[in-house]
């Protein structure tokens, strides 16, 4: 299993100077952006992202096409990258930021040009000090260039972009909190619908929301065309994809791959197998909120549709992996300790039952649980997310109160004995 | 209103930056615990003077988000990561080894001003679990040792830019990936150290 490489193309082949605008450039950077803008129509842009059949890297593997499709008509429309990573695991936007913010910004213009958005704005996690500082600097060599600002490349276009920092609140992740929070405001996610980002998005009017990895792809369909990329990866899951490992693994780290091959050979080939020689006992295919796999499922293929036919997600395309060593129950504890935190409160199933969760599994955890304790754990999650399915049923306005539910269920299913072992079986009074 | 003109001055370029004020209370939040060190009272006052809301409604903005803090933080804030990646690398280690060295529990800074200490959500820097950041700047591949050594060293030297890379280099280990890139640039206080906010410097 080898690596394709498509977006991290450039900053290898220039480990030390590709965030610099000379330096992309060298590589043909802005070329694609140019040509589309003084000769090309936002159709043909828009027919070749429908043509590669890429699906959004944020999470929820949207078609992008058919998005930037439902963008509402109106005078003012808006572009927002999401750029605020922050799913347990994840760490791929990171190394598109820091190492590649103008290939970034090419696609913003690319997208703009397509969509007819004279206003973009990237939000990142204000934790990403150093990747902010960075992508700060390649807008101003871009304005300085005249490739961002007015009439740019000399055409009649004219695009803005502002780098916006976040302060700390992953559920800003969340497209419609995210721009709450972006117009000042607590950032809750609000409901949909109405509020739809393509029709009421920031400031109430229509708003494209796309991650950075989905943003970054889009210079180099252009270029190579729709066609040429929708041949990477497999059907429904087309062209590469960053995954990030992490874990238990000898070489943790971001990858480039194509979609399709499975998780062993990834975890074998990429990752140098596992730490100490030792057996995977489970892995998260795609970041914290995902059910997780056991050793024996690493066959499974990392593609979106065949992930989700084994009821989890690929998600934010972060691979963790636990070794038989690792304590199962205070593993989950994280995770469901992270969604108590980050809950936004909004919702009562989500606010109140993840801070339960939390509370029963740390006992558990530490050798203080009951008998009735699995029971309630299961009741807890029943009412966050009735019926336990998957794709989960929401009682909520958002898909966090159920990712909170998605370690529990897979211990539960999969992993009950090593929970029931550490409940004591006579309580001492 | 009690800020200087100069920052007043900062606070009208950055609310010039976005179609509608309120989009600026984020950044401005920021500015002001920028000066502080958290959000004051009095900063709570001008911005919300500045962008056109109520007190109550900025309020309830700054303390939705965890990065604005409510208290005076340390010269040093140091955040350590115990999320999934991190966790079952051990991150409790490198917990305890702060706690030990700062005599903190979790959200507090000492007398002396020197320290905040928090347990963070994952910092994007899983690759390199366990890790943590100073004022927002990031160290990988901690072992406890090292992680004692840097918040000695912290303590010894009173750096005035606190610069990733060199702490990295001086304390860090594996990374989730290469920073061949060379970048001296850093922070200045317990905010992120970012062109728009002027919190940001070159190590000299
Ligand atoms: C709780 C939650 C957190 C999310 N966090 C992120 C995030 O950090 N980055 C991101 O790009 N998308 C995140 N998403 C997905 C976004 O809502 C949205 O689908 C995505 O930004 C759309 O971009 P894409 O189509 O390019 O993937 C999150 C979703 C939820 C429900
Ligand atoms: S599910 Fe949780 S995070 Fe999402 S809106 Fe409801 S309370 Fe907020
Ligand atoms: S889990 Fe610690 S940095 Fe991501």
């Amino acid at each position: 299993m080898k690596e394709t490489l498509l977006l991290t193309k450039h900053m290898r082949s220039n480990p030390e100077d590709s965030h610099l605008i000379e330096v992309y450039e060298k590589s043909n950077g802005y070329k694609t952006a140019k040509k589309v803008l003084l000769q090309e129509s936002p159709e043909k842009v828009l027919e070749e992202i429908k043509d590669s059949n890429i699906r959004g890297r944020g999470g929820a593997g949207f078609p992008t096409g058919i998005k930037w499709g439902f963008l509402a008509e109106d005078e003012e429309r808006y572009l927002v990258i999401n750029a605020d990573e922050s799913e347990p695991g994840t760490f791929k936007d990171r190394i598109l930021l820091e190492r590649d913010p103008h290939q970034l910004i090419e696609g913003i213009i690319i997208t703009c040009f397509a969509a007819n958005i004279k206003n973009a704005f990237i939000y990142i996690r204000g934790e990403y000090a150093k990747p902010a500082r960075r992508v700060q600097n390649a807008v101003e060599q871009a304005y300085q260039k005249g490739y961002l600002g007015k009439k740019i490349f000399g055409s009649d276009i004219d695009l803005d972009v502002v780098v916006h920092l976040g302060a700390g609140a992953y559920i800003c992740g969340e497209e419609t909190a995210l721009l709450n929070s972006l117009e000042g405001r607590r950032g809750e996610p609000r409901l949909k619908p109405p509020y739809f980002p393509a029709v009421k998005g920031l400031y109430m009017k229509p708003t494209l929301v796309n991650n950075v990895e989905t943003i970054s792809s889009v210079p180099w369909i252009v270029e190579n065309t729709g066609k040429e990329y929708n041949k990477l990866g497999v059907e429904g899951s087309t062209g590469t994809r960053i995954f990030s490992l992490s874990g238990h693994i000898n070489t943790p780290g971001n990858y480039e791959i194509e979609m399709g091959s499975s998780f062993g050979e990834f975890v074998e080939t990429l990752g140098n197998g596992v730490r100490n020689g030792k057996d995977v006992k489970a892995y998260i295919p795609g970041g914290a909120s995902a059910p997780w796999f056991r050793g024996d499922q690493l066959d499974i293929k990392m593609t979106i549709d065949d992930v989700a036919n084994n009821n989890s997600m690929l998600g934010s395309g972060a691979v963790v992996i636990m070794d038989e060593e690792t304590n199962l129950v205070s593993a989950a504890k994280s995770i469901v300790s992270f969604f108590a935190h980050e809950s936004c409160g909004q919702c009562t199933p989500c606010r109140e039952g993840t801070t339960w969760l939390e509370m029963i599994l740390e006992r558990v955890a530490s050798g203080r649980g009951r008998t009735s304790d699995i029971d309630l754990l299961l009741d807890v999650c029943d009412n966050i997310s009735p019926g336990l399915s998957w794709p989960p049923k929401m009682t909520t306005i958002c898909p966090l109160g159920p990712s909170a539910v998605s370690p529990i269920t897979s211990l539960m299913n999969d992993f009950r004995d090593e929970v029931e072992s550490l409940i004591p079986t006579k309580i001492l009074l | 209103m009690s800020w200087e003109d100069s920052l007043l001055k900062q606070a009208r370029e950055i609310i010039d930056m976005y179609p509608q004020k309120r989009s600026a209370v984020g950044p401005l939040l920021h500015l002001a615990q920028s000066k502080d060190g958290y959000i004051s009272d009095d900063s709570i006052s001008v911005i919300s003077k500045l962008v056109g809301i109520t007190e109550v409604q900025l309020k309830s903005v700054s303390t939705f988000y965890s990065m604005y803090k409510q208290e005076p933080t340390g010269k040093y804030l140091l955040s350590v990561c115990k999320s999934i990646s991190c966790e079952i690398n051990k991150s409790d280690e490198i917990i305890d080894v702060v706690k030990d060295f700062t005599g903190l529990n979790n959200n507090e800074t000492d007398k002396n001003g020197l320290f905040t200490f928090e347990a963070v959500e994952c910092i994007g820097a899983c690759g390199g679990a366990p890790a943590m950041q100073v004022n927002y700047e990031t160290v990988e591949g901690l072992s406890p040792n090292n992680t004692l050594k840097l918040c000695e060293w912290l303590k010894k030297e009173l750096p005035e830019v606190v610069v990733a890379e060199e702490m990295q280099e001086d304390f860090g280990g594996y990374k989730s990936f290469d920073w061949a890139i060379s970048d001296q640039s850093g922070t200045t206080g317990s905010v992120p150290g970012f062109q728009t906010l002027k919190t940001t410097k070159e190590r000299n």
